[in-house]
C-alpha cells in the first residue's frame, strides 16, 4: 500500500481530513525549500505536493507563474527538485510528497528514468498537469508499477465518463480542480464543489483533494467537510512573495496560516 | 512515401507527434470543438459559406504569379509565387480566421480569443470577430506589441481588445500561454481561435484543412500554368500553418520535393535562432508532442528571429512527422539571408514580402540556381511586407 493510501485511511479513521500545502520547489531560492517543507508538516500538513518550476506554466495563475520564474532563475529543474525531495526524505520517512508539474522536463529526462529517479528520492505520487490518461497511460503504469501513484485532475466540467476514467488509472487521490480557471483565481463557488464532488464520489472509491481558489481558514474548513483533502497553493506561495526581502518571515506567515487552517479544519461545527 | 496520406489518426496522432497534451478543464471544450468541427467538415451549408467568403470577402483565388525577372535573373528554375500576400488583410491567415470563426458562430460562441505573433493572426481574427460582431480579445507578447506597433493600432480599429503579455519571453509562446489560461477560465462562452498548425488535437488538423486550399488552388493553377507539377515547394515555418496549407495537397505526389524554410536568427551556431526542426529535440508544448527548442532539463528556451511571426519555440506536430519521415526537408535561413530575399523580390518584382516570407524567398534563391529553366519551384508569399515597415526603416537608420 501506497504512503498516500495509508495516509488517508488512517484520516478517515481519525475523523480528519487532508491538509495538502503546494509550494513550488526552489521557491524563492533552493535552500529555502526543505527547512520549509518540515515546518509545515510540524504546523500539521498531511500530504506535501511540491511543484516543479516550469518555464510555461499553461494551467497556473500569475502568482505560481512568478513563482516558477523565481526558481528557474536559480537553475531550478526537475533533477534539483527530486534532490531536495530526497533531501526532505533523509529525515521525514512518513509524509507522503507529490510530484506536481508538467510533462516536458519528464519528457526530456525519459520516462523511464523519471520513475526510477521519483522512486529513489521517496516521491509518492505524480500529478502531471497536461498529461491527461489518454496520452499517459504507459507513465502511469511505469509509476505504479514503482508503488507511485499517478494523480489526476477533474474539473467542474468533467463528464462521467471522465471521472470513471480517471479512477481507473488514477491512484491515491483525485484531485479536484474547484473552478474554471487558473490556480489563484477567483473564488470558491461552495454549492457547486458540493454538489460535484458528490458525483465524483458515486463514481469512485478514491479519496477526493480539492484545490483551486482555497484561501485562507475559512474556506479549507467549508472544503474539508466536503471533501478528503484540502490543497492550499497560490495563497502560501503569495507570502513567499510579499517577503522577498525577509524569506523567514515568508516562512513565518506560511507557518501561521497552515497552522489556522489545521486548526478550523479539526474544529467540529460552524 | 505513403499513397493516399491520412495523417492524423483518430486521436490526433501524427506518428508519435501532435496529440492532445492539455489540462482537465481543455478537455471538454476541446471534444465539444472536435464534434462540431467534425459534423461541419461534411456539411454542405457550412462549406458553402465558407466558400463564399473566401471568395469575396478573402478573394480567393489568389494568384499564381510567375516571377519571371526573378527567375531569369537566378538563371534556375521558372519562380512561381503563390500570392497569399493579396488577401485581405493581407496573408494566408484570413484562410483559417474566417473558417474557425464559422464554426464558432454555429456553436453559439460570442466571445473570440487569439494569440498572435507578427501581428496578422490577430488582424485576421480581430476582422472576422468585427463582421460577425464578436467581441475579441487578441493576446500578443509585449515585445511583439513594441515591434510590430502597426497591427496592434489594426487590431485596436477592428475593435478588439489587444492584451501584452508580460510573462516569460514575452513572444508568441507566452500570448499562446495566456490565451489558454484565458479559455479555461470563460469556456463557456469563448472560442480560440489558434493561429498555426498547433495547440492540442483538433487544432493542428483544422487549421491545415482551413489552409490547404492554398495548395489546392497551387496545384490547379500550376498544371495550368505549365501543364505539369511543380518540382518543388518552398515555404516558411514559424508554428507552420502556410507551409503546411501549401504542402498538404502534394504529399501523396512524391516527385515533388517539399522545402519548409525555419528562421535561423543570428545563426544556428550561435544558439539564437527559432529553428526546432533544424536543431531542436522532440517533447510536449501547447498541447502536442513535437520538435521544440529546450535545454537538457526541458525547460522552453528563448528563441530569436528578426521576424516576430517565425519567433516560436514550437512547430506544428504534422512538420514534426514529414521531417521524420523524409517526406519534406527542412533548412534554415538567417536573418541576414532573410533580408536579401526581402529586398531581392522588392527590387526585382516590385513585391514587398513580410519578413516570415522573406527567409522562403531567401532559400529560393539558393534552391532555384541549382535546377533547370524547365523546372518549376511554388513559393509561398505568405504575407505582404507593409507590417514590417518600422522594422526596416529602422534597420536602415531612417526615422518614419
Amino acid at each position: 500500500m501506497s504512503r498516500l493510501a495509508t495516509t488517508f485511511e488512517a484520516l478517515a479513521k481519525s475523523g480528519s481530513k487532508a491538509l495538502i500545502p503546494f509550494i513550488t520547489a526552489g521557491d524563492p531560492y533552493p535552500e529555502f525549500t526543505v527547512p520549509l517543507m518540515h515546518a509545515m508538516v510540524t504546523a500539521g500538513v498531511d500530504i506535501i505536493e511540491l511543484g516543479v518550476p516550469f518555464s510555461d506554466p499553461m494551467a497556473d495563475g500569475p502568482v505560481i507563474q512568478r513563482a516558477s520564474e523565481r526558481a528557474l532563475g536559480h537553475k531550478m529543474s526537475l533533477r534539483r527538485t527530486l534532490s531536495l525531495a530526497m533531501e526532505f526524505r533523509r529525515t521525514n520517512p512518513t509524509t507522503p510528497l507529490v510530484l506536481m508539474g508538467y510533462l516536458n522536463p519528464i519528457e526530456a529526462m525519459g520516462y523511464e528514468e523519471f520513475a526510477n529517479a521519483a522512486q529513489r528520492a521517496g516521491i509518492d505520487g505524480v500529478l502531471t498537469v497536461d498529461l491527461p490518461p489518454e496520452e499517459g497511460a504507459h507513465c502511469a503504469e511505469l509509476l505504479k508499477a514503482r508503488d507511485i501513484d499517478p494523480i489526476f485532475l477533474l474539473a467542474p466540467n468533467s463528464s462521467v465518463v471522465r471521472i470513471q476514467k480517471m479512477d481507473t488509472v488514477g491512484s491515491g487521490y483525485l484531485y479536484y480542480v474547484s473552478l474554471k480557471g487558473v490556480t489563484g483565481a477567483g473564488h470558491l463557488d461552495i454549492a457547486s464543489v458540493q454538489t460535484k464532488v458528490a458525483e465524483l464520489r458515486a463514481h469512485t472509491g478514491l479519496p477526493v483533494a480539492v484545490g483551486f481558489g482555497v484561501k485562507d481558514a475559512a474556506t479549507a474548513k467549508t472544503i474539508a467537510d466536503l471533501a478528503d483533502g484540502v490543497v492550499v497553493g497560490s495563497a502560501l506561495i503569495s507570502k513567499i512573495e510579499g517577503n522577498l526581502d525577509s524569506p523567514e518571515q515568508a516562512k513565518q506567515e506560511i507557518i501561521e496560516l497552515l497552522a489556522s487552517m489545521r486548526l478550523a479544519m479539526d474544529t467540529f461545527g460552524a | 512515401m505513403t499513397e493516399n496520406y491520412t495523417m492524423p489518426d483518430v486521436r490526433g496522432h501524427f506518428g508519435p507527434y501532435g496529440g492532445m497534451f492539455v489540462a482537465e478543464t481543455l478537455i471538454p471544450p476541446i471534444q465539444e470543438l472536435n464534434a462540431a468541427y467534425q459534423h461541419y467538415l461534411g456539411d454542405a451549408d457550412f462549406i458553402a459559406e465558407l466558400d463564399k467568403d473566401l471568395q469575396y470577402y478573402v478573394g480567393r483565388p489568389s494568384p499564381l504569379y510567375h516571377a519571371e525577372r526573378w527567375s531569369r535573373e537566378l538563371g534556375g528554375a521558372q519562380i512561381y509565387l503563390k500570392r497569399e500576400d493579396l488577401n485581405h488583410t493581407g496573408s494566408h491567415k484570413i484562410n483559417n480566421t474566417v473558417g474557425q470563426a464559422l464554426l464558432a458562430k454555429r456553436m453559439g460562441k460570442t466571445r473570440i480569443i487569439a494569440e498572435t505573433g507578427a501581428g496578422q493572426h490577430g488582424v485576421a481574427t480581430a476582422t472576422v470577430a468585427a463582421r460577425l460582431g464578436l467581441e475579441c480579445v487578441v493576446y500578443m507578447g509585449a515585445v511583439d506589441v513594441a515591434r510590430q506597433s502597426l497591427n496592434v493600432y489594426r487590431m485596436k480599429l477592428l475593435g478588439a481588445t489587444v492584451v501584452a503579455v508580460e510573462s516569460g519571453s514575452k513572444t508568441l509562446k507566452d500570448a499562446l500561454n495566456e490565451a489558454l489560461r484565458d479559455w479555461v477560465t470563460n469556456v463557456d462562452n469563448t472560442f480560440y481561435i489558434i493561429g498555426t498548425v498547433a495547440g492540442p488535437h483538433p487544432y493542428p488538423a483544422m487549421v491545415r484543412d482551413f489552409q490547404a486550399i492554398i495548395g489546392r488552388e497551387a496545384k490547379q493553377q500550376c498544371l495550368e500554368a505549365t501543364g505539369k507539377l511543380p518540382d518543388a515547394l518552398v515555404a516558411c515555418v514559424g508554428g507552420g500553418s502556410n507551409a503546411i496549407g501549401l504542402f498538404h495537397p502534394f504529399i501523396d505526389d512524391a516527385q515533388v520535393a517539399l522545402y519548409g524554410v525555419e528562421a535561423a536568427g543570428d545563426g544556428i551556431e550561435t544558439g539564437r535562432h527559432s529553428a526546432p526542426l533544424s536543431a531542436g529535440r522532440p517533447g510536449v508544448l501547447h498541447g502536442n508532442r513535437t520538435y521544440l527548442m529546450a535545454d537538457d532539463d526541458g525547460e522552453i528556451i528563448e528563441t530569436h528571429s528578426i521576424s516576430a511571426g517565425l519567433d516560436y519555440p514550437g512547430v506544428g506536430p504534422e512538420h514534426a512527422w514529414l521531417k521524420d519521415t523524409g517526406r519534406a526537408q527542412y533548412v534554415s535561413i538567417t536573418d541576414n539571408e532573410a533580408l536579401e530575399g526581402f529586398y531581392a523580390l522588392t527590387r526585382m518584382e516590385g513585391i514587398i514580402p513580410a519578413l516570415e516570407s522573406s527567409h522562403a524567398m531567401a532559400y529560393t534563391m539558393k534552391l532555384a540556381p541549382t535546377l533547370q529553366p524547365e523546372q518549376t519551384i511554388i513559393v509561398n508569399l505568405s504575407g505582404r511586407g507593409d507590417k514590417d515597415m518600422q522594422t526596416m526603416a529602422k534597420r536602415e537608420g531612417i526615422e518614419l
